[in-house]
């Protein structure tokens, strides 16, 4: 989305007609002033009360890699992003490939099981996972029905339950931008390398795969970058014992008021997630070489 | 052989649209289930829950309280969003590529790290539960979709029709008004309703600067999910994804029928 | 390399209940080219699809020389294809491209690079190897579609308005140059085109589709001096068509009543029309403009009055407006000298008997 909108941007200012600066100025003002107000300046307060609280000091960063416990949560937020975004891709393509090979009832069907999700508030559908995952949930409820288990299992809480529940929620934002390269991608291509001697699987491959790369990339940096810093579903349906990066930083403010430990996980989160973002960027120029369709 | 390659792409394609779908709908059968805990196959069907829902006093402000930011947080990020979508697709602006891109920052820094510095500035001046502060920090979180379907709406009007205007006797504020506001309408909308629900069913933010007194229907629901799992909540949930899906719904038809585009994400 | 024989038996297809290609057969010889026409619809491009093996046909065989393919995978048909707006591979250089075909047959590096070249020198690509096809123009992206499809050497190339996508000029150029590889090489092609005078250029046979029926196969002169039915006579060429109904039907002589426009005899029965027609009849007559020729002397049978007069370089077109209100195209060679008839002028014309095509009316 990001790079498709600065496109649009971009394309846009070569318009025959301009306003002049100081109009345009003027009519920017009010959005920069309300980003300064309610982004910029608490932002920049809680990342500057990380260092400068009261004295110049890195001992609140120390402290997320000496501890023990927070140390583990970095890493399980890591590990967890990363199975997340590694489900939904897995998960992800075919449907993306299926949206963008379809036509008529079938696609529209398809685009809908994609869009309901994405356009449901996260809070729901994460609530939605406690239920199915809970003690007397839908699946303790099933598994007992049918004799495979005599006490329900403990399914919430748990790492596989926040992994099972953010890959759902930000399983549409992977399809999305695979389905828009691979939309964009004419199905003549593969029907001439299969022409020129390619089997299916083959034509896939050399084909129609590395043309959707920035798509793949896109989604893959997108929803990596998203479960990082997701906060909803992890407080949910991870609770107090599968902490995150997000949750830890929600137990640090609004429990124990530690400003500055927050300012420094704040940091790190920032600081992953622009390098991601960069990344991002570059992974979709990387089609500017070539031109489809 | 390709049939059978077929049946199980179909069937593997089947299994994972089901994933995608069945959490996010089963909210609708329990919310109609006679139980008092949640139960799925639901053994009857009662409104029972969504009467609950709309008697309980505290539903009902959170619920109020919601609609209103959501209300003057769609007046105000439509307002300065489209204001702003105009200088940055039309006008002659310095630095223009580093503000387009500093207007979509909201999007993509982690929301868990813009609530907790909300929070951190705004309790101590008194902007924690109450209107003004949801709505200054509901607008910056909403204003970037206004400025993307508004940008969007404005590379596709050609600026010749505003040079006829012009040249047609009309000061440069008619133009925009007889002219490029009719045009840019649809994407003006599609940003308002955009806003609407990116305010609405925000809980991120909403959880960390809400109040006892001003309180969101999200935050009331992260509060009941952790303390008293009633079908209520269920019946909740199903009010605010049948709105979602309308509101969205409204969006895709407009959009399919005029092609004015929108975010596509 | 050296064409075969195409053999399409019986081809039928449809898309749910709308046919898109009935029971169609054309015999292909090796190294013919021939165009499949049609207008958009008429089932040209389902066909050459079922011939590269991406649309399975629901009746019937397709044969390349003794070879039933009909069941055969796309990719091992051995059949070139030029697709309609090229599809080259954007992510990979001409080189590639044309590499390709080769690398898919897993032919050693050695091979492959000699054939690439020799296939881009036959195109007239030399020293483009290295361009990815955006960086090419409309034009040397078709020699490189034309390439690709020609380096594994098959014995039928098939194309699918290649040239749709060019200018005028280019297009004619191409068309000259697609021709005579076409004839150096001797490959088999079939060529899918909706503009009829592309087709009458290049050809050596026609088909033209409408409908998903075959209307009619033949030369380009067949097709123009003999259409089999109206919708081919109007479909190539410039055609005036009149209606009437059959009067007297003698032993060889047709009378044929255009209402308040007059009459027209045949003294015999008249080319191109396979059932015999019935008294009262309704019927079309056909006849090309140029066969038509004026006659200043306005006591003709049919008459009429010139609404226009349209100076073509080496041809004058009269429009004439009869008095039932058809209007009639008649071309004469443009003549210098001598007073030509003007606007408002009545004047008769004269129209040679072999040159009236008789089609009954139901089907038109």
């Amino acid at each position: 989305m990001w790079t498709a909108l600065q496109r649009r941007f971009r394309d846009g200012s070569s318009s025959p007609r301009e306003y002049g600066t100081a109009m345009s100025l003027g009519l920017v003002a009010p959005l920069l002033l309300l980003l300064l107000i309610a982004f910029v300046y608490p932002v920049g307060r809680l990342l500057w009360n990380s260092i400068f609280a009261p004295d110049a000091t890195l001992v609140h960063y120390g402290r997320i890699i000496e501890e023990p416990l927070y140390l583990l949560v970095l890493w399980r937020t890591l590990e967890i992003a990363f199975v997340v975004t590694v489900l939904a891709f897995l998960l992800g393509y075919p449907v993306a490939y299926a949206m963008a090979r379809m036509s008529g009832r079938r696609a529209m069907l398809v685009a809908a099981c994609v869009l309901v999700p994405l356009w449901t508030s996260a809070l729901v559908r994460s609530y939605a996972w406690i239920v199915i995952l809970q003690r007397n949930g839908i699946v303790n409820d099933l598994l007992e029905e049918a004799g495979l288990i005599e006490t329900p299992l403990r399914l919430l809480y748990t790492k596989g339950a926040v992994i099972l529940a953010m890959t759902h929620v930000l399983l549409p934002f992977m399809i999305l931008p695979i389905y828009s390269i691979l939309r964009n991608i004419p199905d003549e291509l593969a029907k001439a390398a299969r022409n020129l001697g390619a089997s299916a699987p083959q034509a896939f491959l050399r084909i129609t795969l590395p043309l959707s790369l920035p798509g793949a990339a896109a989604g893959t940096l997108m929803t990596f970058i998203l479960a990082l810093g997701f906060y909803i579903t992890p407080a949910l349906v991870g609770g107090p014992r599968t902490l995150m990066m997000s949750t830890l930083m929600a137990q640090q403010t609004t429990e124990l008021l530690d400003w500055p430990f927050a300012g420094a996980l704040s940091a790190v989160l920032l600081a992953s997630t622009l390098l991601l973002v960069v990344l991002y960027r570059r992974a979709l120029s990387f089609n500017k070489g070539f031109k489809i369709g | 052989m390709t049939s059978v390659t077929g049946v199980v792409a179909a069937l593997g394609l089947g299994l994972i649209l089901f994933f995608l779908l069945f959490p996010t709908l089963i909210v609708v059968p329990m919310s109609v289930g006679t139980a008092s805990h949640i139960e799925f196959p639901p053994r009857g069907i009662t409104l029972r829950w969504y009467i609950e829902y709309f008697h309980d006093p505290d539903w009902m402000a959170a619920t109020w309280f919601s609609l209103r930011v959501a209300i003057a947080t769609t007046f105000s990020a439509t307002l300065v969003g489209t204001l702003a979508a105009i200088a940055l697709v039309r006008g002659r602006l310095p630095g223009k590529e580093f503000l387009q891109a500093f207007t979509l920052a909201p999007l993509v820094v982690p929301h868990i790290v813009i609530a907790v510095a909300l929070y951190l500035t705004f309790a101590p001046l008194g902007l924690t539960g109450n209107l003004t502060g949801f709505v200054i920090a509901h607008t910056m979180l909403a204003v970037p979709y206004v400025v993307v379907t508004v940008s969007a709406a404005l590379q596709r009007f050609d600026p010749a029709l505003e040079l006829a205007a012009l040249n047609c006797g009309a000061t440069r504020i008619q133009a925009f008004f007889y002219i490029v506001l009719p045009n840019i309408l649809p994407g003006v909308a599609a940003g308002a309703v955009f806003a609407f629900l990116a305010s609405f069913d925000e809980a991120t933010v909403a959880f960390f600067i809400s109040g006892i007194e001003g309180k969101t229907i999200t935050r009331k629901m992260f509060e009941d999910i952790d303390f008293n799992l009633t079908p209520v909540i269920a019946a909740v949930s199903t009010v605010l994804t049948v709105l979602s899906l309308i509101l969205m719904g409204m969006i895709e038809i407009a959009r399919r029928r005029s092609g004015y585009g929108g975010p596509r994400r | 390399m050296h064409g075969a024989s195409v053999s399409l038996r019986e081809l039928g297809k449809s898309y749910g209940p709308v046919p898109a290609v009935e029971r169609l057969a054309i015999d292909i010889r090796p190294g013919e080219f021939l165009s499949l026409l049609g207008p958009s619809g008429s089932g040209k491009t389902t066909l050459l699809m079922m011939v590269a093996g991406f649309e399975r046909p629901d009746t019937g065989a397709i044969w390349i020389g003794d070879r039933n393919i009909t069941q055969v995978a796309p990719n091992r048909r051995d059949i070139g294809m030029v697709f309609q707006r090229y599809a080259l591979f954007p992510h990979m250089t001409v080189a590639e491209n044309v590499a390709f075909p080769l690398r898919m047959r897993g032919f050693p590096k050695t091979r492959i690079s000699q054939s690439v070249a020799e296939a881009l020198s036959l195109v007239q690509l030399e020293g483009l190897e290295k361009r990815l096809p955006a960086q090419l123009s409309g034009g040397q992206q078709q020699r490189v579609a034309v390439a690709r499809a020609l380096v594994f050497e098959p014995a039928v190339l098939l194309m699918d308005e290649p040239l749709g996508a060019l200018d005028k000029k280019l297009r004619e150029q191409m068309q000259i140059e697609i021709k005579r590889l076409q004839q150096s090489l001797g490959i088999t092609v079939i060529y899918v085109t909706h503009d009829q005078e592309e087709a009458l250029t290049m050809s050596d046979r026609i088909a033209v589709l409408r409908d998903g029926y075959l209307e009619q196969v033949g030369s380009p002169a067949d097709l123009y001096d003999a259409p089999a039915t109206a919708f081919v006579a109007d479909f190539i060429g410039k055609m005036n068509f009149l209606d009437g109904i059959c009067r007297k039907l003698g032993a060889d002589c047709l009378e044929v009543d255009l209402g308040r426009s007059g009459t027209i005899i045949l003294p015999q029965q008249p080319v191109a029309s396979a059932p015999p027609l019935q008294q009262g009849q309704r019927v079309r007559l056909a006849v090309r403009p140029e066969r038509m020729k004026l006659d200043r002397h306005d006591d003709r049978k049919i008459s009429g009055v010139i609404e226009a007069v349209i100076f073509a370089g080496a041809s004058h077109t009269f429009l004439i407006r009869l008095a039932g209100g058809e209007i009639i195209h008649v071309q004469t060679q443009a003549t210098h000298g001598g007073s030509l008839p003007q606007e408002g002028d009545r004047i008769g014309f004269v129209i040679p008997d072999d040159a009236v095509h008789v089609f009954p009316q139901a089907e038109c």
